[in-house]
C-alpha cells in the first residue's frame, strides 16, 4: 500500500529530494536521441550560443525532474497521474557535472467534486544546482487518492 | 527559419508520426519516470490507465525530436539554397502542457505545429520570441497532447 495520500500534501509544505549528478555522457545521450541541436551536443558550438557553452536540453531538465519527483515521492503515493503542466521557466543552463536538489512546495489542495476519493494538489517544483541557483521551475498539477474513508 | 520578421502567425506544420512501442515506453519510464504504469502491463492493467501507457515526458520529447528533426532539415535545404539562417534557440520554458489522454503502446501520435504569436525581446534587441501550439493526435483522432512552446529567434540584421 503506498503511504502517501492526497492528506499528505497540506498547502505550504516544502519538501527537497535529490541531488542527482548529471553527467556529460547524459547530457549528451538525451540530446541525440531526442533534442539533436549542436547547443545540446557540441561544446564548441555550444559556446557561441545564448548557452554560453554545453548545457542540457530543457525536456532533458525536466525528465531528470521527474525522476527525482518518482524517486522522491511519487512512487511512494497514491498517484493516479497528471493532467499537465502550467509553466515550465528554465531560468540557467544545466551543465556537465551540476548536481540537480528537487524542492517541492504545495500551492493549492483540493478535493475533486467528480471523485470524491481522489484530491488534487498543485506544485511548485524547482530544481537547484550545487551553487544554490534554481535553474527550472515548473508548475503542475497531480492527481492523488485520499486515505480511506476520508472522504 | 530565416528572421523574427519572417515568420507568419497562423503558419502550420505536421511534424511527422511516431508509434510507441512497449519496449520504448519502459526504455524511457526506467531511465526518468519509473512508476509502475509506464514499466510493467500487469502494473498497468491494476491502474487507472488500465494499460501499458507511455510518460508524459516521453510524449512530449517525442515532440521536441519532431520539432527539431523539421527545423534542422528546412535549416539545410536553406542553405543549399544559400539563403540566410536566422538562428533558432534556445527557449526560456513553455506553458499549458495538457496530456490529455493516454498514449498506449501501439498507438501511433501525429504531431503538428502551428505558430501563434512572435514579439521583439526588450532586453535583447538582435532577439525575439515565437510561440508555437503543438499538438499530439492518435490514430483514432484524439487530441492526447499539446502545450505552447516558446523559442528564441534571431532578428534580421540592421532591425
Amino acid at each position: 500500500m503506498p503511504t502517501l495520500h492526497w492528506e499528505d500534501f497540506p498547502v505550504g509544505s516544502v519538501a527537497e529530494h535529490g541531488p542527482r549528478l548529471v553527467t556529460r555522457e547524459e547530457i549528451i545521450a538525451f540530446a541525440a536521441e531526442f533534442d539533436p541541436q549542436p547547443m545540446h551536443m557540441d561544446e564548441e558550438f555550444a559556446r557561441s550560443t545564448m548557452l554560453g557553452g554545453l548545457a542540457a536540453s530543457g525536456w532533458h531538465t525536466c525528465a531528470i525532474g521527474m525522476r527525482l519527483i518518482a524517486d522522491g515521492f511519487i512512487t511512494d503515493s497514491a498517484s493516479h497521474g497528471s493532467p499537465g503542466v502550467e509553466e515550465v521557466r528554465w531560468h540557467k543552463p544545466v551543465r556537465p557535472g551540476d548536481r540537480l536538489t528537487l524542492r517541492r512546495t504545495v500551492l493549492e489542495a483540493r478535493p475533486l467534486k467528480s471523485r470524491p476519493d481522489w484530491g488534487l494538489v498543485k506544485f511548485r517544483f524547482e530544481l537547484i544546482n550545487q551553487a544554490g541557483e534554481v535553474v527550472m521551475t515548473q508548475l503542475s498539477v497531480n492527481m492523488f487518492g485520499r486515505r480511506a474513508g476520508a472522504a | 527559419m530565416r528572421y523574427l520578421e519572417d515568420i507568419r502567425i497562423g503558419h502550420k506544420a505536421e511534424l511527422g508520426r511516431h508509434t510507441f512501442t512497449a519496449e520504448e515506453i519502459k526504455s524511457f519510464a526506467e531511465r526518468y519516470d519509473p512508476q509502475p504504469f509506464h514499466l510493467d502491463e500487469v502494473a498497468a492493467a491494476r491502474s487507472h490507465f488500465g494499460r501499458l501507457a507511455a510518460s508524459g515526458w516521453h510524449t512530449g520529447s517525442v515532440c521536441i525530436r519532431l520539432i527539431i528533426q523539421n527545423r534542422l532539415r528546412e535549416e539545410e535545404a536553406m542553405r543549399a539554397r544559400g539563403e540566410p539562417i536566422g538562428r533558432t534557440g534556445p527557449s526560456p520554458g513553455f506553458r499549458d502542457l495538457k496530456w490529455l489522454k493516454p498514449v498506449y503502446a501501439g498507438d501511433t501520435i501525429t504531431y503538428a505545429s502551428e505558430i501563434i504569436e512572435a514579439r521583439a525581446v526588450q532586453t535583447r534587441p538582435d532577439k525575439g520570441l515565437m510561440f508555437a501550439l503543438n499538438t499530439g493526435t492518435n490514430q483514432d483522432g484524439e487530441l492526447v497532447f499539446s502545450f505552447v512552446s516558446a523559442v528564441f529567434v534571431d532578428r534580421r540584421p540592421g532591425q
